[in-house]
């Protein structure tokens, strides 16, 4: 049992709407019907050529094409970490703490939960192997970008108090350990909250689409719940690597607080002339 | 004698300072605003990069941990930190405090429980005095200390400072804007001139 395919005439009908919107957006000068319109090209754009790149992959199983496809996806989910942070290190610093730490977490949960787990034969199968990647990846980029934008606004806030701890003889660890925690809590918060509503708000995307692939509720709740948690632990341990990454860079040999390696924020307000 | 030793220091585009401060002796250091008195103070705490050698007690810098030789050195910032809600967390153990002190800073010990954002910007000054020396450091680095002070407290913590440095024999470092006070608590002076240049008083056989 499949799902029934969508004509290029159901895709225009769902197209309809954004149309509207963005007219009423111009009507009530949001101001969003120009954003909008890109996101939605770049819906299009990606989401087909993934397609055709999952098609590609799925009739060519190797696990060379499997290695090029997720670091492609991690490179990218570097980028974005980098990209939604106010004040990132400067130079490669911030990529590979991001990066690191989403390699760490997220592969070798994936590789656990594919071998382990799943244990499908050959374990790299991509139709398990790329969504599993793909829904780590992303929450643990969440995670990860979150705490590493919270650690560094923090710190850069705090930094008389936590140079008031130093002086006082405190260690950088002592001195720091508050805005550390508040870091990774900031990260996990949002894998935490929809754990809890998991079921009773929302229907994660991921069981939605099996139930409507035909697979059986339960067999897809076993799924989700499976799933769930390695996103969780993702995130997680993904986020504690990246804050403590940051923590190595913030201090100097002799403990001191190195603000200098932050880069200053970009401007996002231009003068309106 | 527990002497601070300043010998070629460094730090971003500053230096070399070269001095020395006696212990039990009180050296002013006055300066206009933005010249760097409190960043050499900084760099002497070891808390901005520096080159040169810092010596304390015969204690090089180089060969204790930063956290230790900061503890040593007691730097007390132009404005203080707090991280935590009550006064009283901020120490390591406040019952151990001697009572005296506390009132002669014009507290109850009652302030344990106070909160700190409560505390007037006088108050937080004082406490924070009161929050370094406990930790009994054998030289005192103090940053305008009685910038925020009413002139009664502005006596009480010049003879409290003084009276530390001459019971441990410890040397200090006063900056101050305020010429009749550098006049009443130390003999000897430094001069930072507008980009940094330090004069350095007769009488220092190490003065440059």
């Amino acid at each position: 049992m499949g799902v029934k395919p969508l004509s290029p005439l159901d895709l225009s009908l769902a197209a309809s709407l954004l149309v509207v919107l963005g007219a009423l957006s111009w009507r009530m000068q949001l101001g969003l019907a120009k954003n909008m319109t890109i996101a939605a090209i770049r819906t299009t754009v990606q989401l087909l050529l993934i397609g055709h790149i999952l098609r590609l992959l799925f009739s060519n199983v190797h696990i060379v094409y499997m290695v090029l496809i997720s670091l492609v996806m991690l490179t990218t989910a570097g980028r974005e970490v980098v990209a939604r942070q106010h004040r990132p290190l400067k130079g490669i610093q911030g990529w590979l703490i991001g990066s690191g730490a989403m390699f760490f977490s997220t592969f070798t949960l994936t590789l656990l939960a594919l071998t382990v787990i799943i244990n499908h034969q050959p374990w790299y199968t991509p139709q398990y192997a790329i969504p599993l990647l793909g829904m780590m990846l992303g929450s643990a980029m969440s995670g990860v970008a979150l705490s590493m934008d919270r650690m560094t606004e923090t710190v850069w806030q705090q930094q008389r108090v936590i140079e008031q701890r130093l002086l006082l003889g405190h260690s950088a660890t002592e001195a720091i350990g508050e805005i550390r925690r508040q870091a990774i809590r900031a990260g996990m918060m949002p894998i935490i909250n929809s754990m809890s509503t998991a079921g009773l708000v929302s229907l994660p995307g991921m069981m939605t689409g099996q139930i409507l692939g035909g697979s059986s509720p339960m067999d897809a709740v076993h799924y989700q719940i499976m799933i769930m948690f390695l996103l969780c632990a993702a995130t997680g341990f993904g986020s504690i690597i990246a804050v403590y990454g940051i923590e190595r860079r913030m201090f100097d040999r002799r403990q001191r607080l190195r603000l200098d390696v932050l880069r200053l924020p970009k401007l996002t307000h231009r003068r309106s002339t | 004698m527990p002497d601070l030793e300043v010998t070629e220091l460094c730090f971003q585009d500053r230096g070399p300072y070269s001095f020395q401060v006696k212990g039990g002796e009180c050296m002013g250091l006055e300066g206009a605003s933005g010249a760097g008195k409190s960043r050499l103070l900084r760099a002497v705490a070891d808390l901005d990069p520096r080159t040169g050698h810092l010596v304390l007690g015969g204690v090089d810098a180089d060969t204790v941990s930063a956290p230790q030789w900061r503890r040593m050195i007691g730097l007390l910032p132009a404005e203080s930190g707090w991280w935590l809600d009550l006064v009283g967390d901020h120490f390591h153990d406040f019952a151990t405090l001697d009572p005296e002190m506390l009132a002669d800073l014009g507290f109850e010990p009652s302030v344990q429980d106070w909160q700190v954002s409560r505390l007037s910007t006088g108050e937080r000054q004082r406490m924070a005095i009161l929050r370094l020396l406990v930790n009994r450091p054998s030289c005192l680095l103090l940053d305008e200390p009685t910038a925020s002070l009413d002139p009664r407290a502005v006596e009480k913590v010049e003879e409290l400072l003084c009276a530390y440095g001459d019971e441990n024999q410890a040397p200090i470092i006063w900056i101050s804007h305020d010429s009749e006070q550098l006049n009443r608590v130390s003999r000897r002076r430094l001069r930072m001139e507008k980009g940094g240049h330090l004069l350095v008083p007769e009488g220092d056989d190490n003065g440059r």
